[in-house]
């Protein structure tokens, strides 16, 4: 009897065994592989063969560094175009431990995930929605473009509506004293179409719109 | 809307020819009695033998003890983070309850993350957690789907493959490859691939912008291919970086649907009836089709209260409209909300929107999805949900015409119907059972954003995503407390192994028994008749399950939004 049971003991611990060192090497093993070798390799390849975009498209100017072109800023002053409303928050450089609001800070995505139904959202809607027509001189008459007034999903979304952007043309235009045609002009040349005519909407890129409002003027004073 | 429209039936057609292409190189890559080099070597290293036959307790047992170590190693390394050096910004490692919450997260496929990725991971941890975790679990999730497929094509066999060789050839001959050209394609789009950990760069106004970056694009393929969903940075895929253009948002989507599509493809080419295939496949997406439908013109028509307020939400041809908090510009709506049907119909959980902020029908459709958990489903998860419920509607439908319920020519009998029973059940005793907890649990009223039904909907949510595997979250809800990543990392767990591990079950007792010659009584499991009795049977199942959690939440929001009340 003692020996069948070893017996058919035997076999058993030995098969366990058997299944768990192959399951632990395994752990490693494909942690090397898919882990490291994997996204290493890619990371080689991609920056030999498309190193601009490997390394986040940023953007240079006299040297500097002054953003990418798929994330958005914060822009305040009338004289540029404002991009949508951002949740994103810092932390407070006169107190670190506590967190304040900054728009378009891009190393803490945020959004706001307040519901359909939530006081909050549909108070701060209407703040921006004053806020919006007071900046732009409209009167209560005129309908706001929705994408104007409600905050994106990663609080950095380098893109606002062609209908938004007309709205702040006139504003920008009387900044920065150059006529409403010519904004409008640039306006268009930084809309970006559906891709390939039918994916996504037609979009503006604010800051690259924002760069090129910058060297309109720059002409303007090189032709004075 | 007509552009709307068609973007949709491209997707959706773009989809179905993928199907078919990778569906028959997966059948192959199953059936495909050689070995590769790189898999030799695998083989040798890991000192397993590739020619043995397992049976399904054993295929299940290996299955389980690997992950089990993937897990250890995952949760050890994000103890351990803060050691290892090459990190600039210093960020420090996660906690043990957190620690243990994302390594069952993404050993699971589910993806939940309690972490927001740019505060709390190191590029370090990236790749050497996050990606791994996430090819891993991918992996895993379609080998099993081939030692099921096999279990169900063959006839009195006692063994349904080897999980190895299952396992190293999916992550080799599919995976891998495709992860590698589509993180390319990314990379062309604009998504970062690089080690370094952030730029700082002075904006046109002159502030300082701290940009974090890191090896993005390889994270991300790997992410929506494995239907795995978890971001690189908080806001997922609604971040520019981890989507930067409506091309990535569309490969994102087709990416989500390739495997769990291409599999009902495969099984029918394994089983040698194609029609079979077929007909799965077209149960997944009658049920996708209602779903998306619903999503898109409830998210399209807006929120009426910003109309009050003097807010165009109309769709023209110089603005998307529609209900844009928590959605990014370049999407609008209908690729916004062509995503969130993706996502939770194939368990992904990536976001590209915040569904948090979604009208109430709006999101009640990702919920609905998860709670199916059968509208195409996660990587070889789905197709094995979708084989439980075909069992049990031949059940239901044979008690009706008093015969024998068959299916594949082969007797369903009790023992099977246990084993199916426990993984029907497991899924709403989870979700349902966590949920009725936490509403009791007075703290976690503190980590609601939301108040009035909506709160409610945050939590059943966060067990709905966790179970059914899919990772994504109405993310107002603070999920990093103790109580919520204990509990929701056990709904995962058991979301995913109580499902799976009684469907290996079946798959082993349906490999041993004899094929009945078909007669004239016999049920065709592939006729249209049937799809539509599979998504009947579903829909009842589901509906009688969840409709009453439901409409505790997102229903009753709904009338109370049409009534103008806000909480």
């Amino acid at each position: 009897m003692a020996k069948k049971n070893i017996g058919s003991k035997n076999p058993n611990s030995s098969n366990s065994l058997g299944l768990i060192r192959p399951a632990l090497i395994s752990a490693f093993f494909f942690m090397a592989v898919c882990g490291l070798a994997y996204p290493l390799v890619t990371t080689g390849v991609a920056n030999i063969l498309l190193p601009a975009q490997a390394k986040g498209s940023l953007m240079e100017k006299n040297g500097k560094y002054i953003g990418s072109t798929y994330i958005g800023q914060s822009f305040t002053e009338p004289k540029y175009f404002h991009g949508r409303p951002s949740m994103t928050v810092g932390s407070d450089p006169k107190d670190p431990s506590r967190t304040i609001d900054q728009p378009y800070n891009a190393a803490a995505s945020a959004a706001s995930n307040q519901g359909a139904l939530s006081k909050k959202l549909i108070d701060s809607v209407s703040k921006r929605a004053q806020q919006y027509r007071n900046e732009n001189g409209l009167s209560d008459k005129v309908l706001i473009p929705v994408d104007a007034v409600t905050a994106s999903a990663s609080g950095m979304d380098p893109h606002i509506s062609v209908s938004n952007a007309r709205m702040q043309m006139k504003r920008v235009a009387e900044a920065r004293s150059v006529s409403q045609q010519e904004v409008n002009e640039l306006i268009e040349k930084n809309t970006e179409p559906r891709q390939f005519g039918i994916l996504g909407e037609p979009r503006v890129n604010v800051l690259a719109l924002n760069m090129s409002l910058d060297d309109l003027n720059t002409t303007h004073q090189v032709a004075k | 809307m007509s552009m709307d429209i068609i973007q949709f039936a491209g997707i959706l057609v773009l989809m179905t020819f993928m199907a078919i292409l990778l569906g028959k190189w997966i059948a192959k890559v199953f059936t495909s009695q050689t070995d590769t080099m790189f898999e030799r070597c695998t083989y040798k290293i890991l000192g397993v033998d590739s020619s043995e036959k397992m049976n399904w307790k054993k295929y299940g047992l290996t299955l389980v003890l690997s992950n089990a170590a993937m897990m250890l190693l995952g949760y050890f390394l994000l103890r351990v983070q803060q050691y290892i050096p090459g990190d600039t910004l210093e960020r420090a490692s996660q906690t043990p309850d957190l620690a243990f919450n994302t390594a069952a997260s993404f050993i699971t496929n589910t993806n939940w993350q309690s972490y927001s990725g740019e505060s709390s991971l190191s590029n370090f941890s990236q790749m050497a957690v996050i990606t791994f975790l996430m090819s891993v679990s991918a992996a895993t999730g379609v080998a099993a789907a081939g030692g099921f497929m096999r279990g169900f094509s063959r006839r009195s066999s006692a063994d349904i493959g080897n999980y190895w060789v299952d396992f190293t050839r999916v992550l080799y001959r599919i995976l891998l490859p495709l992860c590698f050209l589509m993180a390319l394609v990314y990379i062309w789009q604009g998504m970062p691939q690089t080690l370094n950990a952030d730029a700082i760069v002075s904006t046109l106004e002159g502030a300082r912008q701290q940009i974090i970056m890191g090896p993005v694009a390889s994270l991300e393929s790997i992410k929506h291919i494995g239907t795995n969903g978890g971001g690189f940075f908080g806001m997922n895929a609604a971040h520019p970086y981890e989507n930067p253009t409506p091309l990535t948002n569309t490969l994102h989507m087709l990416s989500m649907l390739l495997i769990p599509s291409a599999l009902t493809y495969a099984f029918g080419k394994m089983i040698a009836n194609r029609k079979q295939g077929w007909s799965f496949f077209a149960a997944f997406l009658v049920m996708f089709i209602g779903f998306l439908a619903l999503v898109y013109s409830a998210e399209q028509n807006g929120n009426p209260m910003f109309s009050e307020m003097g807010i165009d939400q109309s769709h023209t041809s110089i603005q998307s409209g529609g209900n844009m908090e928590g959605k990014e510009l370049r999407f609008g709506i209908a690729q916004t909300s062509m995503f969130a049907a993706v996502t939770t119909a194939a368990t992904t959980g990536s976001v590209n929107s915040m569904h948090d902020s979604y009208t109430p029908l709006g999101g009640l459709v990702p919920m609905a999805q998860m709670m199916l958990n059968n509208v195409f489903g996660g990587d070889g998860v789905g197709l094995i949900n979708l084989v439980t419920y075909v069992i049990l509607t031949v059940f239901l439908v044979g008690m009706m015409i008093g015969r024998t319920p068959e299916f594949l020519g082969k007797k369903i009998e009790a023992r099977e119907m246990k084993f199916v029973m426990v993984a029907v059940l497991a899924h709403p005793m989870t979700i349902l059972g966590f949920t009725a907890i936490a509403c009791l649990f007075p703290a976690s009223m503190a980590s609601l954003a939301n108040m009035g039904p909506h709160g409610f909907s945050e939590i059943l949510y966060a067990y709905t995503s966790g179970t059914a595997n899919n990772g994504s979250a109405f993310a107002g809800l603070n999920a990093n407390t103790p109580f919520f990543n204990l509990t929701i990392g056990l709904a995962m767990l058991l979301g995913r192994y109580f499902t799976l591990l009684p469907m290996l079950a079946v798959a082993g007792v349906m490999a041993a028994k004899r094929a009945t010659p078909t007669s004239a009584g016999t049920l065709s499991t592939s006729s249209p008749l049937f799809t539509g009795l599979l998504v009947f049977v579903i829909l009842v199942v589901g509906g009688l399950t969840f409709l009453p959690s439901l409409a505790l939440g997102p229903i009753v929001e709904h009338l109370l939004m049409l009534a103008g009340k806000t909480f």
